[in-house]
């Protein structure tokens, strides 16, 4: 861990909410628009359109059930919507889905890579799939960069759930995407290596441009992260801002307060933003 | 692009390698049934020779037969196994979230099944030549279109294994070990054709592996070899391949749309 720390933190006082501002104006890095998912006659998600600008990252908040994975797994190509389309770096999913996801990655706490295969081995494989030229090489950056390099031989299926997340990550990093779809993606890291991951994520967006979409359910997390936040409840998005403005522009002390209120008087939320 | 398109396939081949080699229980299936197959066989047959007064060779005949038909049975276990260790690691939507195609995917399995395949057959001409005495001089320049109708057919039946699962959940997985079994009154593996009743004829016309073993016996008693009845068998073989390919397609955007391939556990989303 110490390893990606030192090489990761000087950077980091460059990343802030400001950076990203002149990116904004730039063409978002994803651009979803109406989407919609129906199951019979539940809509999961209605009519649901935001962006991620480059350097950008974006909270996709909400409490359980709300959307949010629904979402992603649409942004990933593995649920189609109902109606609605998605664009990443201006490659429309669902007309030119190969070149789209590969300027994609994700890592979610419910998609670990195979634990039957070793770091490297799955590095490899995943490497493979996404077609990432001098891959021998960037395997190793990934492994130095996520302070993998000691477990490069072991299976990922006796890696704590900690380091399992480095290395999904890790493999989430390899294409140099564009687009980082990050779900809940400090949920099962100590403290100290969630904080470095934050500084790491929030540090590769600043250099790289990659856009990122990320859920949690730590707000404080969400406020230190996060340029931009949405709330979703049942389906649709309800608040959009700033995740340090917001809670006061609703009358709230903090982001978890107006997460609280979100999840428990949505209907007076919307209420109130119609007014 | 064709070099991304190998990369893909290769690494669904790299990554059965990577379990095989570091797996005794995954390498030792490979050829132990079959094996244990042609010492059973071939015993029965040198039986079947010594109290039969019949001039008819029942070693070509017989241990042939069941070489060639654990030959088929192998491959569609080449595609399956490949498949259901994305099942067992439940590894579905790294995969089809990357930009993964289908047709790359399919293309991977059927390489990982040449590749396994070709061990239990290796294994299984090895016992069957050097303690049975079987010799494949004897099925002639036709052995080789034999092993192509049965290889489309095993890929076939592959396809249409991975397809059950992925259509109804992991636990359909027991669905695909007796396919062959289920099909093997119709290959016609072990008597003619002729012996069936009509009905079954007609079903048995519609199977590829029936028109291989009817070729084999054809063959060992000395008749003019049928390359019209094996081409017909070839063709229901490619017919069945790209069928099968188009119902994984199938199977796979229903998936895609209902949110199966995202919530695969869950057998089915209601």
């Amino acid at each position: 861990m110490q390893h990606w720390t030192r090489t990761l933190r000087p950077s980091m006082t460059e990343a802030g909410p400001s950076s990203h501002e002149s990116a904004e104006r730039a063409a978002p890095i994803l651009a979803a628009s109406r989407l919609c998912k129906q199951y019979g006659s539940t809509l999961a998600v209605d009519d649901v359109s935001f962006t991620v600008a480059p350097q950008e990252i974006l909270g996709l908040l909400g409490p359980n059930g709300a959307g949010k994975t629904t979402t992603i797994n649409m942004i990933l190509g593995v649920l189609a919507p109902t109606s609605g389309s998605i664009a990443i770096d201006g490659c429309d999913l669902a007309r030119r889905r190969r070149q789209a996801l590969e300027r994609t990655n994700f890592a979610a706490v419910y998609a670990p890579l195979p634990g039957n295969l070793t770091v490297v081995q799955n590095l490899r494989v995943f490497g493979m799939l996404y077609a990432v030229p001098s891959l021998r090489a960037r395997i190793e950056e990934v492994l130095t960069e996520f302070d993998l390099l000691r477990f490069r031989n072991a299976k990922c299926g006796v890696l704590s759930s900690g380091e399992q997340t480095r290395v999904a990550l890790a493999k989430a990093m390899l294409n140099h995407p564009r687009l980082l779809l990050l779900d809940e993606p400090t949920a099962s890291l100590d403290p100290a290596t969630a904080r470095e991951i934050r500084a790491s994520i929030r540090d590769l967006a600043a250099r790289t441009g990659v856009g990122v979409l990320w859920t949690s359910h730590n707000m404080v997390e969400v406020a230190e992260v996060c340029h931009r936040v949405l709330f979703l409840s049942r389906g649709c998005i309800l608040l959009e801002g700033d995740p340090r403005s917001l809670p006061g522009e609703h009358g709230h002390a903090t982001l978890e307060d107006l997460f609280v209120a979100v999840a428990r008087e949505p209907l007076t939320i919307r209420a109130q933003e119609e007014a | 692009m064709k070099t991304a398109f190998a990369r893909r396939t290769l690494a669904l081949l790299l990554r059965q390698f990577y379990l095989l080699r570091g797996s005794p229980t995954r390498i030792v299936p490979l050829f132990a049934w079959v094996a244990i197959d042609i010492v059973l066989w071939g015993f029965i047959t040198r039986y079947l020779d010594q109290v039969s007064a019949a001039r008819f060779n029942f070693v070509p005949a017989m241990l042939g037969a069941v070489l060639l038909w654990d030959f088929m049975a192998r491959v569609m276990q080449g595609i399956t196994t490949a498949f259901l260790e994305d099942v067992w690691s439940r590894n579905f939507l790294n995969l089809f979230a990357s930009p993964l195609s289908v047709a790359e995917y399919l293309s991977g399995l059927v390489l990982s099944s040449i590749a396994t395949s070709l061990i239990g057959l290796v294994v299984m001409v090895s016992l069957a030549t050097l303690v049975f005495g079987l010799s494949f001089f004897v099925y002639g320049a036709m052995l080789a279109a034999f092993l192509l109708v049965l290889f489309l057919f095993g890929i076939a039946l592959g396809i249409f294994g991975a397809a059950l699962v992925l259509r109804f959940g992991p636990a359909a997985e027991w669905f695909i070990w007796p396919i062959p079994a289920f099909i093997s009154p119709l290959a016609c593996v072990f008597y003619p054709l002729a012996t069936l009743p009509r009905w079954m004829q007609a079903l048995a016309r519609l199977i590829p592996a029936s028109y291989v073993f009817e070729g084999m016996r054809g063959v060992l008693l000395g008749h003019r070899v049928a390359t019209i009845p094996l081409a017909i068998g070839s063709v229901l073989s490619l017919a069945y391949l790209l069928l099968m390919a188009r119902a994984f397609a199938g199977v796979y955007r229903h998936a895609v749309r209902t949110g199966l391939i995202a919530r695969y556990s869950a057998e089915s989303i209601t």
